[in-house]
């Protein structure tokens, strides 16, 4: 296998963008990756999208977005695994150019949410779940992850309190983030306040529906050192399954999959978690950061309520997690928040990161996960 | 929207709670399997699931599917059956303040949703306090 780099990165705002279509979001953030990353060509494209199906009632979405970037006839490919579309396309790319099949490869994110009611878009995203033993019993997204937050809560006296402080938290960050859909800070009180979307979660314990796009440019680690930009190198990729149905599992507030692609990762990295510097994790809810902070082995099981409320987690703590506002402030449009988070990444080891930059940071990983974790990816990243 | 035959397909385990018991390791499967998933055993004997358990976790849906949007709000769960069996169904006939962890239930027949202006109204099982 060969090393692998990112060359360059893109990311426009996020957000309700009514005004532009899927095409053009795709197109606009794929432009400044490969500006980003000094070149014009590349072999062959992955895109990660969720349901372009059930969101635009379009498929075949991989030669569409090559012909709307103008690179028709190159190879493209959409890669689903519901939320986590977009850093299993990262992984595709990874792999396509670490074994030599291809040398440069654009990989985006992408996912259009508001051309549907906010009830279509809740069943869009339930079909991530098992259709036939949860959708069919009318169980949502939030509902799911309801549940295993009243597991956690059940079990490791995790409080309401402490889920309110990781929106707290991301949203902090993401009001040093311009391109956030929701830039601004929120209080505890202020979402123990908000309308309940799913007992106990309410709607600041959720990731927003939105409209976005990311891009990043992968090629080989040694032809990356003669660009323009610093190589940031992709050391460690990790990917697990596990049952997409809560009810096949045995442990309601444990995430297997996160914790076996995290210790793949990281052995591929040949590093441990702790010297990882910070993490852009799947905050689709507040308890499912709660939880990927103990599937990681940032803390012991059901500690992950008290690592928030310590500060752990915070941009200054010991492991800065989702400084750039994560799913939760800078929304989620849901295929391309896989490749959001390695943009992130990827500007914080560059120092390209402003007001959030999480100082010296040298090493950096990425979790992103579908459904209610019956799929992970996790990637580490590090600079030269 | 489905063709009839998915919901025809599906009826076994709506209405009757038909599973499969693996004859490798007992392990009870629902819905059915080829293969199982704690042995790798692909022989089964049909069998039905407890009719009654306990809570394990629990909410109340307030932002529903298009397909739920008149029902709403309305309470989910996740029983251990006395089988051993995890089932999510939702929890109807109490109050959502007496939801709890622990709390028995059993399972009865209802309407869940219908399709459309003239569809199929689905049917299947529902918890009830016990």
């Amino acid at each position: 296998m060969r090393d692998v780099a990112i060359i360059g990165v893109g990311m426009t705002k996020w957000g309700e963008l009514w005004e532009k279509s899927l095409r053009t979001i795709f197109t606009e953030t794929a432009l400044l990756a490969l500006e980003d990353a000094g070149v014009d060509k590349f072999d062959s494209l992955f895109v990660g999208c969720m349901s372009s199906g059930l969101f635009v009632g379009q498929e075949h979405l991989a030669s569409l977005l090559a012909d709307d970037l103008g690179r028709i006839p190159v190879p493209a490919a959409r890669v689903e695994s519901a939320c986590a579309s977009g850093g299993l396309a990262l992984r595709q790319g990874f792999i396509e150019v670490a074994s030599g099949a291809s040398d440069v490869v654009l990989v985006g994110g992408v996912e259009k949410m508001t051309d549907v009611t906010g009830c279509e878009a809740t069943y869009a995203l339930g079909t991530a779940a098992d259709q036939e033993y949860e959708g069919y019993h009318g169980l949502t997204f939030p509902g799911l992850y309801a549940m295993m937050a009243v597991a956690h809560m059940h079990h490791y006296g995790t409080t309401r309190e402490q889920l309110a402080m990781v929106a707290v938290k991301n949203h902090d960050n993401g009001s040093k983030n311009p391109l956030a859909q929701f830039p601004f800070k929120v209080t505890v009180d202020g979402v123990l306040n908000s309308v309940l979307v799913a007992d106990p979660l309410r709607i600041l314990d959720c990731s927003p529906i939105t409209d976005g796009a990311a891009a990043v440019v992968l090629c080989p680690a040694e032809m990356a050192r003669k660009m323009k930009k610093p190589a940031i190198r992709i050391t460690g990729s990790g990917q697990a399954t596990d049952t997409i149905a809560l009810s096949s599992r045995r442990d309601l507030a444990w995430l297997e999959s996160t914790h076996l692609a995290a210790g793949k990762a990281l052995a591929m990295a040949k590093r441990k978690i702790e010297d990882i510097h910070l993490f852009e994790v799947h905050d689709c809810f507040t308890i499912a950061e709660i939880m990927v902070t103990e599937a990681l082995g940032l803390v012991k099981k059901g500690q992950g309520g008290k690592a928030v409320e310590d500060g752990l987690t915070a941009r200054g703590g010991r492991f800065p997690v989702n400084p750039s506002g994560g799913l939760k402030a800078k929304g989620h449009p849901v295929g391309a928040t896989g490749v959001a988070q390695a943009v992130e990444v990827v500007k914080q080891l560059r120092g390209e990161a402003g007001d959030r930059q999480i100082k010296g940071a040298k090493r950096g990983l990425t979790q992103n996960m579908g459904g209610t974790g019956g799929s992970s990816v996790v990637h580490v990243f590090e600079a030269d | 929207m489905p063709t009839p035959s998915r919901y025809w397909r599906e009826i076994p385990q709506r209405y009757r709670l038909e599973a499969g018991k693996c004859k490798g390791c007992g392990f009870v499967a629902f819905p059915p399997r080829v293969v199982c998933p704690k042995c790798g055993a692909r022989e089964f004997e049909p069998t039905k699931l407890a009719e009654a358990g306990k809570l394990v976790t629990y909410t109340v849906i307030r932002v529903p599917p298009g397909p739920f949007e008149d029902q709403a709000p309305y309470a989910v769960g996740i029983a251990d059956l006395d089988d051993g069996v995890r089932l999510t169904a939702q929890v109807v006939d109490c109050d959502f303040d007496r939801l709890a962890v622990g709390m028995r239930v059993r399972l009865e027949f209802r309407k869940l949703s219908e399709e459309g202006h003239a569809g199929v109204i689905y049917y299947g099982y529902k918890f009830v306090p016990e």
